[in-house]
């Protein structure tokens, strides 16, 4: 970074830590948000049965990312414990793979929450759309998210978003409910809410679809392309 | 239509119908009216609180770590205190100075809580007798679009204060955020209620001025007519520099004012109290402009300043205002759509209204106090998702990050109410079962033959 020209960043967040820890001086750093693909979710063919009828009529609340640290699943699974002492037949479905699977599993026992979990795996396309569309609300528990793609992916289903403040898709969206990775409390609480107030759940799909289709490849490459010709001119 | 959309044949049709002196146009009146009110702000409730038995209105209420009562101080300081010190002196230098006021009895309730040197401020003002103050409910609520019983009954509690406060009985109603429409003014009518002040709305107006008097189509209520441009020229633009007309003097203001001449009776001046010192702040230069401005229209020899009771005792209504959609004093739209257009917003206030009955045969106090606070009209547009067309104001007045918060946190509140409502009824049914057992056993044993 410190031999670039000039420096890309896919969020405030993110321009914030290159500053700040790279030392790169502002005015070298640009932001230009992701954008997300939603044809790459239209169903071709019949999409697989993934989850039963019966499941599908439950609340549900969905963890989709990579099974890491950062992600924040641990901080999902004990907001799920909280959630279940007031919703004991809600469902937490965790999607992706990682490092911490044998912990999360471990962990899950530990809370006793077990039967109130399910590990999808790795998913993606039909299947991912599939839950996107069948979840109550979405999870983002990342205890630092450059940006957060699925997000994005997820409003476009209409399904109401939860994402931590700590990620670059709280600064780039106003019809999310945001809260701090570390209080699992409200976390529990956004979660509850979603599940419980329809008119909540209604007024953020209805927005945050809308504002997710703002979010285009297009728009972002155009923004790029411009910069490549401020710099190189 | 009126004969106000042609002025030639408003003037001769008026004029026809004189039957008051002041009806012949001349330079308007000028009646400057201020809306005081402060909600109380839900304090942070998550999921967990519910049937804790946390008070609603207690404790740290916004994302800034304040609480109602920090919140009140504050605007004391910057506003309240800086503007009533301004109003007596311009009342005790110009004989001819008046000011209407409405006073929302919440803010009443919280000025004697914490701020009791701001009520002795107002007393002062009211006291002169040249300051008028309107009716209004005692919630600040929308309770018109619900329940006209309790609506009736918060503007009732209100002139129960008016009275208790500052020895006054209001016959000018101001309702909640301006909001009227021809049922308002029916129902405000049969509670006495002469007059009315609201907004000049363009699309209820068709063409015509609001500097008029006008009357409902009933007959039964007058009403007068917020000019929000005028108005909005001090409340919303005094200080904003991309304005073509910053910095707004008194001399182009009084132009402006004067120019109306022949073409009106009553220029009505509303804003929201917190226009003076916390909407516009003091380096504005807002507290110079209100020190200069009545006098500066009082040295035009037929400038005048009038009351809202005045103005309806005086001036003949020129024509009929009827308004079948609710208008409003608030965004551009001048509707509803602040406190009700999302499905969280239409939802929550339903929520509210139908555990009326419930609530209210409860008989406690506490409970209906706390239930009446949920429906102050703040609460509701606190959900407001509109921010994108008029984004600032409303960011500005929310103590929350999103509507969201708002609603949840309110849902919350609503809930815990609820399951102290319930557990009333619930122990009123058990208490009835068991009265009904033990007289069912008496029965069997002769017991009661007994006695």
């Amino acid at each position: 970074m410190q031999g670039a020209d000039h420096v890309i960043a896919n969020s405030i967040f993110t321009k914030e830590k290159i500053v700040k820890q790279y030392g790169i001086p502002a005015d070298r750093v640009s932001v230009v948000y992701n954008g997300f693909e939603s044809s790459i979710f239209d169903s071709h063919g019949t999409p697989r049965a993934f989850l039963s009828d019966s499941l599908k009529s439950k609340k549900i609340a969905l963890f989709v990312g990579r099974l890491s640290m950062h992600k924040g699943p641990d901080w999902f699974l004990q907001a799920a414990k909280l959630v279940l002492e007031k919703e004991p037949d809600s469902l937490f479905i965790v999607a992706g793979t990682g490092e911490m699977k044998y912990r999360l599993v471990e962990l899950v026992a530990e809370l006793g929450i077990a039967d109130r979990v399910l590990f999808a795996g790795f998913v993606r396309g039909d299947l991912l759309a599939q839950l996107y569309s069948f979840s109550s609300v979405y999870v983002m528990p990342s205890v630092s998210e450059p940006f957060g793609i699925a997000a994005l992916e997820a409003m476009h289903y209409g399904t109401p978003v939860i994402v931590t403040k700590q990620s670059g898709i709280a600064e780039a969206t106003r019809h999310v409910l945001k809260v701090d990775f570390w209080d699992t409390y409200e976390l529990a609480s956004k979660i509850l809410a979603a599940f419980r107030y329809a008119p909540l759940h209604e007024t953020l799909a209805a927005n945050g679809f809308k504002e997710a289709q703002q979010f285009t490849w297009d728009q972002a490459a155009t923004q790029v392309a411009a910069l490549y010709h401020r710099f190189s001119s | 239509m009126g004969s106000g959309s042609n002025p030639s044949r408003s003037f001769i049709s008026s004029f026809l119908i004189v039957n008051k002196v002041s009806d012949i146009p001349f330079m308007p009146a000028i009646t400057l009216y201020l809306k005081v009110h402060q909600p109380y702000r839900l304090r942070k409730m998550s999921v967990f609180d519910i049937g804790t038995g946390l008070p609603y209105f207690e404790g740290v209420c916004t994302s800034y770590d304040e609480t109602n009562a920090s919140i009140l101080k504050k605007v004391a300081r910057k506003s309240y205190l800086p503007t009533n010190n301004v109003l007596l002196n311009l009342l005790q230098q110009h004989k001819d100075f008046k000011i209407s006021m409405s006073l929302s009895g919440l803010f009443i309730e919280q000025l004697r809580a914490h701020a009791p040197e701001v009520l002795t401020s107002f007393k002062k003002l009211v006291k002169t007798g040249r300051v008028e103050l309107l009716g209004e409910t005692y919630y600040h609520s929308l309770a018109f679009l619900r329940s006209p019983d309790e609506f009736r009954t918060q503007v009732k509690m209100q002139e129960r204060v008016l009275q208790r406060t500052f020895g006054v009985k209001p016959t000018i109603f101001s309702n909640t955020e301006a909001a009227y429409n021809n049922y308002v003014g029916d129902l405000v009518s049969s509670l006495g209620y002469k007059g009315i002040i609201t907004e000049g709305a363009d699309r209820v107006l068709h063409g015509r001025t609001p500097n008029h008097v006008y009357q409902s189509p009933s007959r039964r209520m007058t009403i007068l007519l917020k000019n929000y441009k005028l108005s909005d020229d001090v409340a919303f633009r005094f200080s904003e520099k991309k304005w073509k007309e910053y910095p707004l003097t008194v001399d182009t203001y009084v132009s402006w004012i004067n120019r109306i001449n022949g073409s009106g009776e009553v220029v009505n001046l509303c804003m929201d109290y917190e226009t003076f010192g916390e909407h516009q702040w003091e380096d504005s230069g807002i507290f110079a402009f209100l020190r200069h401005l009545p006098g500066k229209l009082l040295e035009h020899p037929d400038n005048r300043f009038t009351l809202p009771s005045e103005s309806v005792a005086q001036f003949s209504p020129r024509d009929v205002l009827d308004v079948p959609d609710y208008i409003t004093w608030a965004d551009t739209e001048r509707d509803l759509s602040a406190w009700q257009e999302n499905a969280m917003q239409k939802q929550s206030f339903d929520y509210v209204y139908k555990l009326e009955q419930d609530v209210l045969a409860t008989k406690d106090e506490q409970l209906i106090d706390d239930w009446r606070r949920l429906q102050t009209s703040d609460h509701f547009y606190y959900m407001c998702t509109k921010w994108f067309e008029d984004g600032d104001v409303h960011k500005y007045f929310n103590p929350y990050e999103s509507p969201y918060e708002a609603f949840i946190n309110f849902m919350n509140a609503y809930h815990d109410l609820k399951i102290r409502v319930d557990s009333y009824h619930d122990s009123q049914h058990q208490y009835a079962l068991k009265a009904s057992a033990q007289l069912a056993a008496m029965m069997k044993t002769g017991a009661l033959e007994a006695r």
